[in-house]
C-alpha cells in the first residue's frame, strides 16, 4: 500500500554508521525513509544492528556518522526526552514501583498535563488495550500478555507520532503473540501512528508490516513489502531467510528473453530467472519456492527442462505434504504439495521427475 | 463403613492418620534442620546471647545490700526514713554486726563502692568505720578477761554455745551457712564442727547467731576448727550486750555459772547507736540509712536512674541539675551525630554505589576494590590518619595555610571535636553504605531509565521518579547498617572525638574498665539496645522492612 516515492518521508537515515568500539562498523551505511503512518519491520538474524538502529532513532545511541530526521528535522542534537517518541522495550520496562495507572500517568505528568485530562487519556489507552480493570495493580501482579498490553498502551498514552517496538511479544507464547500481532497492527492503523517494529520472527515481519526491511551485517538487504519478500527476494540471503527455500548452485549458461540457463554443478541444466546474474559464465545461486515445484510434467511448458529425483522421506502435515528429495547431488530438496484426492503419497526410493516454470526459479548471486 | 470411611480422618498408606504422619515427617525434617543449624546456635548462645543477657542483667541486679547486712535491711524495713528520725537501736545493733562479719570478709569496701553511687561519702564511711568496729569489742574484752581469764579460751567460748549433747538449733546453722555464703559469694558447706545450743539460742540470741556466724565463716573459710580458735571481738560485745536482759534461769550446764558471774559484773558498755556516732558523725544523720534503705532491694531501678540523670531518693525519683546531666546530653549527642553519619554517608555512597552499578564490569570492578581497601587497613590505623589530616598543625591546615585561605593563626580545629568524629567515623563506615546500595542498584535494569527519558522524562526526573525510588530499599539497608553501627562506635570517637566529640559508648567503657560501674554500664548498654530497638520498630512501620535488601 506504501509507495513511499509519493508521500513525503517522516523517518529518514541517510548514511548512518554506527560503531560503538571504534574498530567495527555495526552499522553500515543505512539508508531508510518511512513515510508517516507506516508499519515497518525490521527483520533480521542477532547481532545485525536492528536495536542499535532503533536506539539511534530514539536517541540512546547517537550515530557515528550520517543524519537521521524526524518530519524533516535532524534530531542528531535533540535529547531522547525531546523527540516525542513512544517507546516499547523487549522487557517491558514498566515502573514496578508504580501502579498501572501510574504507569501511564507518567508521560502525562512530565509533560505537565492537568488531572482530570490525564485520567481520561489513561482510561482511553487502557480501553485500546481493554485493560480498564486493571489500573489499580501493580506490574508484578499482571501476567507477561497483560504486560505487554499495559507497556503498549504507556507508549501510546501521551499520542506520539512515531512508535518503537523492540521485540515487543519475544517473550510471549505463540497463541498470545497472535493476538497481540493482530491488535498492535490494528492499534497503529487506527491511530495513524508511524511504528517501527523489530523482530525477530518472520511470520510476525511478513504478517504485520507494510514493509519489511531484512537486516544483515550493518545493511538492509532489502526493503520492500511482505509479499514482494517472499516471492521476489533481492539476494540469496534475503530468499534463505524469508520462509523455506531450495538452493542450488551452478553457472549461467546462457541468458535470453529473459530466461537463464543455469548449468548446475552436477551438469544437469535448469531454467530460471536472472535477478543478480547478467552474463554468462557467472557463478549463481537459484532459489525456488518448495510449493512452487511441480511433478506433474502436463502442467509445466513443454520446452521446460527438468530435474530427476529420488524421494528421501515423506511427511504427512495435514494440509500439505511435504517431501524431501535428492536433486542433483543435493539431499534436503523440500517440495510441499496440497492435499487434494488427486495427489500421489510418494513412497521412499521412488524416482520421480521435477521442474518449474522459468520464473518461479530465481538466479541471485552466488 | 464407607460412610465413616467419607467422614472420618483421611487416612495414610499405614493406616495411621494423615494428618499425624505428615506432622512426624515435618518433624523429621525440622529435626534435622535444627541439627545443622545447632553448631552456630550453639556457639553464639555461648558467645553472644548469655553473656549479654548476664550483662543486662547486671543493670537491676542489686543483691549485694541484702547479702552484706542481711539483718540491718530487716531492721530497717519498719523505719520510716521521711521523718528525718535516727533508726532505733536495734538497727544499729544489726548492723554492727553484720558489718563485723562483712569487715572480717572484706566485703564492706565493695558494698561502700555501691553504695556510693547513689551517695557520695557512702564508700569512706565504710572504710574507715570497718577498721573502727573492734575498738567495742576490745573495751569489753579487758574488763571481761580481768573478771575471768577463761573468756580468754576459745573453748571456754565453744563450750558455752557448741549444743553438745543437748539439742541444737540447726536452722540457725544453715541460715548462718546461707548468710557467709552469700556474703562470700562462694559455697559455705562443709564440716563445721559446731553445732548452736537450742537452749542458748533461746537466752542469748545475738551472742548466739554471732558465735553461729563466726563459726560457719572460721570453718568454711579459714579453715579453722572453731572449737580451737579465739573468736572475734565481736562476740563479747554480743554477749555482754544479750546478758544485759538475758534470763539465765532455765539454763543449766557448767557455764552457767560463768554467765552469771559475768552478768553480775554488768560490764558497761555504750548503745550501739552512741559507739556508731563515736566512730563516725555521719552516722548520727539519717542519710546513710536512708541510702541503705532505699537501695535495700534485690533488684533496683537506680542504675537506670542514673543512665538518664536521675537518682532514687526516699523521696521519689530526683534529677540532677540540668548543668549536670552528662549522660542524657550524651545519648542525644549520640543519635544526633550517628544521624549526622548516616546522612552523610549517604550522600557520598550514593553516587559511588551509582557508579559502581553502572559502569562496565572492569572499571566497576577496579573501583569495588577501591571501595573496600579501607577494610584491608586496621580501624586504628585508619582513625590515626585522620588524626594527621585534621590536627591543626595537620595536612589539611597545612595546606589551607598554604593556600592563604587560613591564616596561620587562626588554624581550623577540626579534630577531638564532632567535626572530627563525623569525618572519620562516615570514612570507616561508608563501605557499609555502598555495598547494599550497590547490590541494590545493580539489579534496577537501565532499560527503566530509557523508558523514563523516551516517555519525555528530562534525566533529572527520570531518576528522581523511576531510578531512586527503586533504589530506596539500598538506602534503607546502608542506613539501618550504618546507623546501629554508629549508635555504639568507640574507637574512634575516643581516638578523635575529644570531649565534645565523644559518644555513649565511651561512656560505657569508662564504666566498665575505669569506674567499675558495670550496673551503669549494663544499663547504659541496655538502653542503647532498647533506642536501637525502637528506631528498628519505627522504621519497619514507616518504611517498611520487607523494603530493605542487602543484596
Ligand atoms: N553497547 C554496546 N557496546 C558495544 N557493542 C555493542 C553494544 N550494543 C550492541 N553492540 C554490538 O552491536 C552489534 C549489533 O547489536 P544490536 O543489539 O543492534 O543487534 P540486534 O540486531 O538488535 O540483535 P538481536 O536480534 O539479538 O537483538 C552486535 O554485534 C553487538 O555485539
Ligand atoms: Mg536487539
Amino acid at each position: 500500500m506504501a509507495d513511499s516515492a509519493t508521500k513525503q518521508a517522516f523517518v529518514e537515515f541517510e548514511r548512518v554508521q554506527k560503531s560503538y568500539d571504534g574498530e567495527t562498523l555495526v552499522v553500515k551505511d543505512l539508508n531508510l525513509s518511512l513515510p508517516q503512518g507506516e508499519f515497518l519491520t525490521m527483520l533480521g538474524p542477532s547481532g545485525s544492528g536492528k536495536t542499535t538502529c532503533l536506539m539511534m532513532l530514539a536517541g540512546f545511541e547517537t550515530a557515528t556518522h550520517g543524519d537521521i530526521r524526524l518530519d524533516g528535522v535532524s534530531i542528531n542534537n535533540i535529547p531522547p526526552h525531546k523527540r516525542g517518541i513512544g517507546m516499547v522495550f523487549q522487557n517491558y520496562a514498566l515502573f514496578p514501583h508504580m501502579t498501572v495507572a501510574e504507569n501511564l500517568s507518567f508521560p502525562l505528568e512530565v509533560r505537565k498535563m492537568g488531572k482530570s485530562e490525564r485520567e481520561e487519556k489513561i482510561m482511553r489507552a487502557l480501553g485500546m488495550v481493554q485493560m480498564q480493570d486493571f489500573a489499580g495493580r501493580r506490574p508484578t501482579q499482571l501476567s507477561g500478555g497483560q504486560q505487554q498490553r499495559i507497556a503498549l498502551a504507556r507508549a501510546l498514552v501521551f499520542e506520539p507520532e512515531l512508535v518503537l517496538m523492540d521485540e515487543p511479544l519475544g517473550a510471549l507464547d505463540k497463541q498470545l503473540r497472535e493476538t497481540l500481532q493482530f491488535e498492535i497492527t490494528r492499534l497503529a492503523h487506527d491511530l495513524g501512528i508511524t511504528t517501527v517494529y523489530v523482530t525477530h520472527d518472520q511470520t510476525e515481519a511478513l504478517t504485520m508490516s507494510d514493509r519489511v526491511a531484512v537486516f544483515d551485517d550493518g545493511r538492509i538487504q532489502q526493503l520492500a513489502p511482505p509479499d514482494k519478500l517472499y516471492e521476489e527476494p533481492q539476494n540469496s540471503f534475503v530468499a534463505q531467510f524469508i520462509g523455506e527455500n531450495n538452493t542450488l548452485d551452478g553457472v549461467v549458461k546462457e541468458i535470453n528473453n529473459g530466461v537463464a540457463l543455469v548449468q548446475l554443478d552436477g551438469g544437469d541444466i535448469i531454467d530460471a530467472k536472472p535477478i543478480n546474474v547478467s552474463k554468462p559464465g557467472e557463478r549463481t545461486r537459484v532459489s525456488i519456492r518448495p510449493e512452487r515445484v511441480e511433478m506433474n510434467k502436463d502442467r509445466l511448458n513443454p520446452d521446460a527442462h527438468t530435474l530427476k529425483a529420488e524421494v528421501l522421506e515423506f511427511v504427512y502435515m495435514g494440509d500439505i505434504f511435504r517431501t524431501r528429495l535428492r536433486v542433483a547431488g543435493v539431499d534436503d530438496f523440500i517440495i510441499k504439495t496440497r492435499n487434494a484426492p488427486d495427489q500421489a503419497r510418494l513412497k521412499p526410493g521412488e524416482q520421480i521427475e521435477i521442474g518449474w516454470m522459468a520464473e518461479d526459479c530465481r538466479a541471485l548471486d552466488a | 463403613m464407607a460412610d465413616t470411611a467419607a467422614n472420618g480422618p483421611v487416612l495414610a498408606a499405614d493406616g495411621s492418620p494423615l494428618k499425624r504422619s505428615l506432622g512426624r515427617a515435618l518433624r523429621r525434617q525440622k529435626l534435622r534442620a535444627l541439627a545443622l543449624v545447632a553448631p552456630l546456635l550453639i556457639f553464639v548462645l555461648i558467645t553472644f546471647i548469655f553473656p549479654i543477657a548476664s550483662m543486662l542483667f547486671r543493670s537491676v541486679q542489686n543483691d549485694i545490700v541484702s547479702n552484706t547486712l542481711p539483718y540491718t535491711v530487716q531492721a530497717l524495713a519498719n523505719w520510716d526514713a521521711s521523718t528525718g528520725d535516727l533508726p532505733p537501736e536495734q538497727v544499729f545493733e544489726a548492723m554492727y554486726f553484720d558489718m563485723f562479719l562483712a569487715a572480717e570478709a572484706k566485703r564492706h569496701t565493695r558494698l561502700g563502692t555501691r553504695l556510693n553511687y547513689e551517695q557520695t561519702g557512702v564508700s569512706s564511711l565504710f572504710r574507715q568505720s570497718g577498721r573502727k568496729l573492734d575498738d567495742l569489742g576490745k573495751d569489753i574484752e579487758k574488763p571481761m578477761n580481768r573478771l575471768n581469764a577463761a573468756w580468754k579460751d576459745g573453748e571456754t567460748w565453744y563450750s558455752i554455745f557448741d549444743a553438745g549433747t543437748d539439742s541444737a538449733d540447726t536452722q540457725l546453722l544453715q541460715v548462718q551457712r546461707n548468710r557467709v555464703a552469700a556474703l562470700t559469694d562462694g559455697p559455705a558447706s562443709g564440716d563445721v564442727n559446731f553445732a548452736p545450743s537450742a537452749a542458748m539460742a533461746q537466752a542469748l540470741p545475738t551472742a548466739t547467731r554471732a558465735y553461729t556466724a563466726w563459726a560457719v565463716y572460721t570453718a568454711t573459710q579459714d579453715g579453722k576448727d572453731p572449737a580451737t580458735t579465739d573468736p572475734w571481738e565481736a562476740l563479747p560485745v554480743a554477749l555482754v550486750h544479750d546478758l544485759k536482759t538475758a534470763d539465765l534461769s532455765g539454763l543449766n550446764g557448767p557455764a552457767v555459772d560463768l554467765l552469771t558471774e559475768l552478768q553480775a559484773a554488768n560490764i558497761e558498755m555504750p548503745t550501739f547507736a552512741g559507739f556508731f556516732a563515736d566512730m563516725d558523725e555521719d552516722w548520727a544523720t539519717a542519710t546513710p540509712w536512708q541510702t541503705i534503705q532505699t537501695h535495700s532491694g534485690i533488684y533496683t531501678s537506680g542504675y537506670f536512674l542514673n543512665a538518664v540523670d536521675a537518682q532514687k531518693t526516699p523521696e521519689g525519683i530526683a534529677w540532677q541539675p540540668e548543668d549536670k546531666q552528662i549522660l542524657l546530653t550524651l545519648f542525644v549527642r549520640t543519635l544526633i551525630m550517628s544521624l549526622a553519619i548516616t546522612g552523610s554517608c549517604i550522600l557520598l555512597g550514593y553516587p559511588i554505589a551509582w557508579l559502581l552499578a553502572n559502569l562496565p564490569m572492569r572499571q566497576a570492578n577496579v573501583l569495588l576494590i577501591l571501595v573496600l581497601l579501607p577494610f584491608w587497613t586496621s580501624l586504628l590505623v585508619r582513625t590515626s590518619a585522620w588524626k594527621v589530616m585534621l590536627q591543626q598543625q595537620g595536612v589539611i591546615n597545612d595546606v589551607l595555610v598554604w593556600i592563604g585561605l587560613v591564616d596561620d593563626a587562626e588554624r581550623l580545629i577540626m579534630i577531638n571535636n564532632q567535626f572530627g568524629t563525623i569525618v572519620a567515623m562516615t570514612h570507616i563506615l561508608l563501605p557499609f553504605m555502598i555495598l547494599p546500595m550497590y547490590s541494590v542498584m545493580q539489579t534496577i535494569p537501565p532499560s527503566y531509565l530509557r523508558a523514563a527519558k523516551s516517555l519525555g522524562a528530562t534525566n533529572w526526573t527520570a531518576f528522581w521518579r523511576v531510578y531512586f525510588p527503586q533504589s530506596v530499599p539500598g538506602i534503607g539497608a546502608g542506613s539501618i547498617l550504618v546507623f546501629i553501627l554508629a549508635i555504639g562506635y568507640y574507637i574512634t570517637p575516643e581516638i578523635v572525638g575529644g570531649t565534645k566529640g565523644v559518644f555513649i559508648s565511651n561512656r560505657i567503657a569508662y564504666h566498665i574498665s575505669s569506674s567499675l560501674n558495670w550496673g551503669l554500664a549494663a544499663a547504659l548498654g541496655s538502653i542503647l539496645l532498647a533506642a536501637v530497638l525502637i528506631l528498628y520498630w519505627a522504621y519497619d512501620r514507616i518504611v517498611g522492612i520487607d523494603n530493605v535488601k542487602l543484596g
